[in-house]
């Protein structure tokens, strides 16, 4: 197809494509894939702090966890926080900006100084909060991500359904007698993708970061989970000698937020409605 | 074209703009149509003619219903359907339908041409898919396209060919009054002949009935049965085409069609009157509107505005001083 | 006459590279511009006008290249030299250029005075620059800006371009034109997105100033009507060729090409009918062979599609590429 052809031109697009797809199909086999998949959650005093070896490419962890098998299994952790976090902030964000952009009047006004107040929230003080209410967890983590994060999606969302909301053929449609829904959600909509893509996949990137903060500071993922961001939490204490620990997990967070990033600017050229073509 | 009035419209005005906005200013208010009253009869093709700021597209978009009215009433077929919000005005006048300038742009480009044919349909809904279908085919080929054109996208279609895809969309609907919009703007001179050429074979056709908006005079010279000047909102001049052309009565009509292009080489531009440029639409001058450009303007035309009076049976010019101007013959012949 | 020509192009060849293969854009394209003329060019979508354009002022994309041909401003091959001497010489000063569009084409966040003595100063010599050249710049401009029929040329130079209409703003994109004193203005289309009224004035304004100063005009259209208003010769083109030149009045009265006879046919000041011209524009990576007018053209002959019409000149100047003149009347 046009569309992988033009895309296939992208180099650094490629390349994050290739990442992606690369830790997606880790994080689905990932059971499989790990030398120790046990190491989940067992544990092995007596191997403790390893250098890497034949054994323990990676090393292993302070509990005598193989660091390889454990970065393999963060990495669905990993992917599922940051595909139910995007997905979570899509629902709500791209509607609200799509009715805040569509209408006049009040509504939209009211829409958009409500974002504004959650776009002021910080994401990480928001998880804090809610991991004191409600006590420290992934699904608390992955909730606050979610409500500071849908935001950015109605702000988007907002200014382009403002644009194509005076469009030509939006008036078109209007003359048609076409009803509300029908011009949102099956032309406004459409025609708004592509920032809403290029800013989901970039957003999986940063939230697969902001997981990882949480991580850190014990506010997302609990010991045993084998999450990166936790991993280095607990790495921290043993650095500079037993350097493999938080290395590997650090390195696996910033190829990969790289990758949807690269993977996202390369979208962002690709997704055009003149690359369709009829059959 | 017979002598029956299908849509009347009395002393409309639309003003735009100067709505407020719960934490800013509002705009200053425009009265883009300031008055205008118009009989449209049965299968006649009316121009509305003006240039840019004169009103006339916000004339169409108000007689189609998508803008409302200020004040003012459309009658169609005798039934009131003024005073209507714009959904259901659309609805109370769909019989009248609106063909928009660029043809591409009214196109959604994510959308293949047969949906969005469809879609037409589907909103109004028109029966099962197969009598859509057989309706979308019949049309396309009334505009002289391939029904296989279905599967394309816009981008994918010249200028000519979108025209006619944005035609078959007005006409699945079965009009009987279509608003044209500079249907020829951007169009290649050969492709505006058939274009045009198309846009009457359809009014024999379907018994449609046209309001051709548009700036360009030689168009309108050859396709409309009456024309109206509009100037700043209001109607100026209402004629039948041959004797506007031949002898406008309103000094604007006069200075546009001596001003408009024409096929004849060696005019002596210098010898054109043409004064100053259209004052701005927030600072409308008193009275008559063309004053300030005017060479026969008078102390009388900033103090009343002049209203449309009949000069003949079915000729009405807005000017106090028409009688002493007097009419001469300003376009060449060329029509045979 | 052709002795004194201010731009002459010769048989003008250019394709350009795209993703769907080499778009042979002009083919054979001939234009004289007589010293002190008004020369317009039309061509509907297609015919290559805007290359034309681009190729004179050497701003031709990267993918194009040049096949054959010459273009000769007085005498000097233009595609002969480099960006940098086309920039310092040419661009702005000797050849200047009236976009189509005025509303795009200044510049919103700068004064319209920045924006206008910047090409001065751009082209002005070493020893122009200093306080006095710049009060001297601006003295040529308030003078320039006068002449275009700007009401108080002093207070322009400090004003933005949207507190100007269409027409006003037009008129300051001519000024800018005529700056630097140059030998030829190009102009692509100035008055498409004007009212008539206002294109009327413009109009005007372009004939007054070429003759008041001197300057030759290349006019790019497709409105033949604006043509018969402005222009004192006119060159057709279809698709990449030049197919018929001559004296406005001549190609108006009795148009020779049959490309041209059915364009000028289809003006709604000249329609019978309206059944336009048959078929459709060849795409430019599939051109016909020979005359690219053939497959639509009512007079076609076996000999069209062999090569391309050479150019028959008249007695008079006038010049059509049709295998129908070829014969004892012209010379070719």
């Amino acid at each position: 197809m046009l569309v992988l052809k033009k895309f296939a031109r992208d180099t650094s697009g490629m390349v994050g494509l290739a990442i992606v797809l690369l830790t997606a199909v880790v994080a689905l086999l990932s059971p499989h894939l790990a030398p120790h998949p046990l190491d989940a959650y067992e544990s092995h005093p007596a191997e403790r702090l390893q250098e890497p070896s034949r054994a323990f490419p990676l090393g292993t962890d302070n509990l005598g966890r193989d660091v390889l098998s454990r970065l393999i299994l963060g990495a669905r952790a990993a992917l599922t926080i940051a595909v139910l976090v995007v997905a979570g902030a899509m629902v709500i964000g791209v509607p609200l900006g799509l009715v805040a952009g569509y209408h006049h009047g009040w509504v939209p006004e009211i829409i958009m100084r409500v974002t504004d107040v959650f776009l002021a929230v910080p994401q990480l003080i928001l998880a804090l909060a809610l991991a004191q209410l409600l006590g420290p967890s992934l699904k608390n983590a992955m909730l606050a991500l979610t409500l500071t994060y849908w935001p950015f999606f109605t702000r988007i969302v907002f200014a382009e359904a403002r644009r194509l909301r005076v469009s030509v053929f939006v008036e078109a449609l209007e003359g048609l007698n076409a009803g509300g829904l029908r011009v949102m959600f099956l032309h406004i909509l459409p025609n708004a993708a592509p920032p809403i893509i290029v800013r989901a996949t970039i957003g999986m990137g940063f939230t697969i970061l902001s997981a990882a903060a949480l991580g850190f500071l014990g506010m997302g993922a609990t010991p045993p989970d084998p999450e990166w961001g936790l991993a280095i939490s607990e790495a921290r204490q043993y650095l500079p000698e037993a350097w493999w620990f938080a290395t590997f997990p650090g390195i696996a967070i910033f190829l990969v937020v790289f990758g949807f990033n690269l993977l996202g600017d390369g979208l962002r050229d690709v997704v055009d409605p003149r690359l369709r073509r009829s059959r | 074209m017979s002598d029956r009035v299908i849509l009347e419209v009395d002393r409309l005005e639309t003003q735009l703009g100067g709505e407020r906005h719960l934490l800013g200013r509002a705009r200053p208010p425009v009265r883009a149509v300031a008055g205008v009253s118009l009989a449209l009869r049965e299968n006649e093709i009316l121009g509305i003619v003006g240039e840019s700021g004169c009103g006339k597209s916000t004339l169409g978009r108000t007689i189609l219903g998508i803008q409302r009215e200020t004040s003012g009433t459309i009658r169609l077929d005798g039934r009131t359907v003024s005073s209507l919000a714009p959904r259901e005005a659309r609805h109370a006048r769909r019989d009248i339908q609106y063909l928009h300038q660029d043809a591409a742009a009214a196109l959604d480009p994510w959308w293949s041409i047969g949906r969005s044919l469809e879609e037409a349909l589907v909103i109004t809904g028109v029966g099962p898919r197969a009598e859509r279908e057989s309706r979308i085919d019949r049309m396309l080929t009334a505009v002289g396209l391939e029904p296989a054109l279905k599967r394309r996208y816009p981008h994918e279609l010249s200028g000519g060919q979108l025209r006619r895809v944005t035609l078959a969309r007005v006409l699945v609907l079965a009009p009987r009054i279509v608003i044209l919009d500079e249907p020829t703007s951007g169009l290649d001179l050969s492709v505006q002949a058939t274009v045009l050429g198309l846009i009457r074979e359809l009014r024999t056709e379907f018994r449609l009935t046209y309001l051709f908006i548009s700036h360009d005079l030689s168009v309108v010279r050859q396709m409309c049965d009456r024309v109206a000047i509009m100037y700043f909102g209001r109607i100026v001049e209402l004629a039948d085409t041959r004797c506007l052309f031949e002898a406008p009565a309103h000094p604007y009509t006069r200075m546009l069609l001596e001003a408009a292009p024409r096929l004849v080489a060696g005019q002596d531009l210098d010898a054109i009157a043409i004064h100053g440029e259209p004052p701005s639409p927030t600072a409308v001058p008193s009275g008559c509107a063309f004053r300030t450009r005017c060479s026969f303007a008078v102390v009388r035309c900033a103090e009343a505005l002049p209203a449309l009076e009949p000069v003949i049976a079915g000729r009405e010019v807005a000017c106090h001083r028409w009688r002493e101007i007097g009419a001469t013959v300003v376009a060449p012949p060329s029509l045979a | 006459m052709t002795d004194d020509l201010v731009l002459a192009v010769d048989g003008l060849q250019i394709s350009i590279a795209t993703d769907d293969g080499v778009a042979r854009v002009l083919d054979h394209v001939d234009l004289r511009i007589p010293r002190g003329r008004i020369v317009g060019v039309v061509g509907e979508s297609g015919c290559g006008k805007s290359t034309l354009v681009r190729a004179i002022l050497g701003i031709l994309p990267q993918a194009a290249r040049l096949d054959r041909g010459r273009i000769l401003l007085a005498g000097e091959d233009l595609l002969r030299l480099s960006q940098r001497e086309l920039t310092r010489r040419i661009r702005g000063k000797e050849i200047s250029f009236v976009p189509q569009d005025p509303y795009l084409a200044l510049n919103p966040v700068f004064t319209v005075g920045t924006q206008l003595l910047e090409i001065m100063r751009w082209h002005a010599g070493a020893g122009d620059d200093g306080d006095r050249g710049r009060r001297a710049h601006r003295a040529r401009l308030v003078e320039l800006l006068r002449a275009v029929q700007i009401p108080d040329p002093e207070t322009v130079l400090d004003r933005y371009p949207h507190q100007f209409s269409g027409g006003q703003r037009q008129r300051l994109l001519i000024a800018g034109a005529l700056a630097c004193r140059p030998r030829l203005v190009i102009a692509d289309e100035p008055t498409s997105a004007l009212d008539v009224t206002t294109q009327l004035q413009i109009l005007r304004l372009l004939r007054d100033l070429a003759t008041r100063f001197g300057v030759s005009m290349l006019f790019v259209t497709h409105d033949f009507g604006v043509v018969a208003q402005l222009c004192d010769e006119v060159m057709v083109m279809y698709a990449g060729q030049s197919v018929e030149a001559g004296r406005t009045v001549e190609i108006l009265d009795r148009p020779r090409h049959p490309y041209t006879q059915l364009l000028i046919a289809c003006h709604p000041d000249r329609a019978r009918d309206l059944t336009g011209i048959p078929g459709m524009v060849a795409s430019p990576l599939a051109p016909p062979p020979g005359c690219r007018f053939h497959p639509r053209c009512p007079s076609v002959r076996a000999l069209c599609a062999a090569a391309r019409p050479a150019t028959v000149v008249e007695t008079t100047g006038h010049e059509v590429s049709c295998v129908l003149y070829h014969g004892p009347a012209g010379h070719v």
